[in-house]
């Protein structure tokens, strides 16, 4: 692990604390704002990673288009209506440089709770992030979710 | 009206002329999608394997399905594709278990079978039986044939860059399976130019796997459920629109040219999905540059019975491997590819536009959700049947979106395939 602060190591875990608080809440505007205004958001299969074969399930290169997915997820895309529940690791330091921009990534697993059915194992990966300091708090640049799973439930309509 | 339900028979199912109602039975009945396996996936049709350019060197070999069954397509010594069941011939394993890779031959774990690049036996251990005492003993019969022993095969064609393959040896060619309409259209998009695989999307849709090749045979949808295609034009009633079909009516093509002008009332009327104030934040989601070869419609879905859809849509291309695993549930692959001349900034439009499509995609993940939908009113009522009267209750080309013919065209092949 990266020499990290036990401060910075904290602002770090809030950060991720407050990214699964939000998109289990189904609060998009908080998670748009939990990035920086130069930002990507990318879910990406394991296999695509790793082969570095570049499509994604979701590739938002922009703040722009995470505000747009957002008006996605409310307006135009048409779903069984479900909860999420994030579990996520402690965060691995990668680096830390002296900006104070942190690379690190974690483990999740996404929980899905549709009505009336039982609760059920949805989609587990790991983040990738490159987080930066803003004057509003740590913010993502970059949070690359690359999932295991190899067969998406019919479909990830919030964010990962 | 009572309707409390009665017991069906799967060659009873069907209780009117035509195919302009197709009973929910033949989406749930378990007999039924045994048939469909033996008779479409097993039999008679052309499925998808993959993309040539997945396995480009001698021994790449990358896994697959067929229906339900296994199978590995390898880049062969000679430079073609062969493909063979992935079942050992001595035990029945699947000794394949990696998704791809490299090899200079396949053997099975449990006993050594070994196997060639073609799937023929090369050998086995104790063949000849084991020395003791300066005597063999065991082994297989004298008469055991190496040759009469190797993986079931199949039958490969490519053309394009793609890859098919059927159980069925004695299966036409694949330019007579598809007619000459589709293939016309399958060439457009696969004329000859080495593709580039930008990677996989999957899904599980819990639906029955007739239900997704309907879903692209179905213009009257998009225009509704997807807002995406309402706003855009890229999809809707005032687009040019013509809906192709093979001969036997198995096959079909959307094909459809974009509107770009603001819908007039007309169009959008009664459509709530249209948002008339919606504006993206960043256009990049949109930027679509025509390609010389689109050569008109800007906008071309293939459905090829049973196994595969492909898609142009814009500037996104993609293959969509429809692998039944029951009668209620599917798995559906989607292979996103571009050209071996796109230059950079294209392949990143591709990337970018891939946003519409996949299990996230803006005007894809609500098909694989409306499709869940229809399975729990069937399951739920087997003996009743869905109405697909939209544009008349005849099997012609047409060309509008207020038009289901492609369905009722393929029920009607169903039928007669199926007995039913």
């Amino acid at each position: 692990m990266a020499n990290i602060t036990p401060s910075d190591f904290l602002d770090l875990a809030a950060l991720y604390a407050e990214y699964a608080a939000a998109v289990d809440a189904g609060d998009w505007e908080r998670w748009v704002d939990l990035f920086a205004d130069d930002c990507r958001y990318i879910v990406q299969p394991r296999e695509n990673h790793e082969r570095n074969l570049p499509l994604a399930t979701l590739r938002l290169i922009s703040k722009g288009m995470l505000k747009d997915r957002a008006y996605g997820i409310r307006e135009t895309l048409f779903h069984d209506p479900y909860y999420q529940r994030h579990v996520v690791g402690i965060p691995r330091v990668l680096s830390i440089d002296a900006s104070g921009t942190i690379t690190a990534e974690t483990n999740y697993t996404v929980f899905r709770t549709k009505l009336g059915e039982l609760s059920t194992v949805f989609n587990v990966g790991r983040y990738l992030d490159t987080v930066v300091r803003t004057p509003d708090g740590l913010r993502f640049a970059s949070r690359h979710c690359i999932y295991d799973s190899e067969m998406i439930p019919n479909a990830i309509i919030h964010p990962i | 009206m009572n309707d409390a339900g009665i017991a069906l028979q799967p060659e009873s199912i069907w209780k009117s002329e035509g195919t302009h109602q197709v009973p929910f039975a033949a989406y749930t009945d378990a007999e039924i999608y045994q048939q469909e396996l033996r008779k479409l996936f097993y039999a008679n049709h052309w499925c998808y394997l993959g993309l040539e350019v997945e396995i480009p060197n001698v021994g790449d070999f990358r896994r697959t399905v067929v229906g339900e069954r296994s199978v590995i397509m390898v880049r062969n010594k000679d430079g073609g594709v062969s493909a063979f069941e992935n079942v050992c011939a001595h035990r029945g394993a699947q000794f394949c278990r990696e998704r791809g890779g490299n090899a200079k031959g396949f053997h099975c774990p449990y006993h050594h079978w070994n196997y060639d690049l073609e799937g023929n036996l090369r050998g086995l251990p104790f063949r000849q039986g084991i020395r003791q005492e300066e005597q063999l003993h065991g082994g297989m019969p004298e008469d055991f044939s190496l040759k009469d022993n190797g993986l079931t095969k199949l039958r490969v064609a490519t053309r394009g860059g793609v890859v098919f393959g059927s159980f069925d040896h004695d299966i036409e060619s694949f330019e007579d399976f598809l007619g000459p309409t589709v293939l016309s259209y399958f060439d457009r998009i696969f004329n000859g130019r080495k593709l580039t695989l930008l990677g996989y999307n999957r899904q599980r849709i819990p639906g029955n796997w007739k239900l997704m090749q309907e879903n692209i045979k179905d213009p009257y949808h998009p225009g509704l459920l997807h807002t995406w295609f309402v706003n855009f034009g890229l999809w809707r009633a005032d687009n040019k629109t013509r809906l192709l079909m093979d001969a036997h009516k198995r096959h079909a093509v959307m094909v459809g040219v974009r509107s770009v002008a603001k819908p007039t009332a007309d169009v959008t009327k009664g459509v709530a999905s249209y948002k008339e104030s919606m504006q993206l934040h960043d256009m990049r989601q949109l930027d679509i540059v025509p390609e010389p070869w689109w050569n008109g419609p800007t906008v071309t879905m293939l459905t090829l019975f049973p196994s595969l859809i492909i898609q142009q849509q814009v500037n996104s291309l993609s293959t969509r491997h429809i692998q039944p695993r029951g009668a209620g549930v599917f798995d559906f692959v989607w292979t996103h590819f571009g050209f071996e001349d796109d230059t950079a900034e294209m392949t990143e439009r591709r990337l970018i536009q891939a946003n519409l499509f996949g299990p996230s995609g803006y005007v894809s993940a609500d098909d694989g959700e409306v499709i869940e939908f229809s399975q729990m009113g069937f399951d739920e009522k087997p003996w009743h049947r869905a109405v697909i009267e939209m544009g008349g209750r005849d099997t012609n080309e047409a060309e509008t979106v207020a038009s289901e013919t492609l369905i009722r065209g393929m029920y009607a092949y169903w039928r007669k395939v199926m007995g039913i």
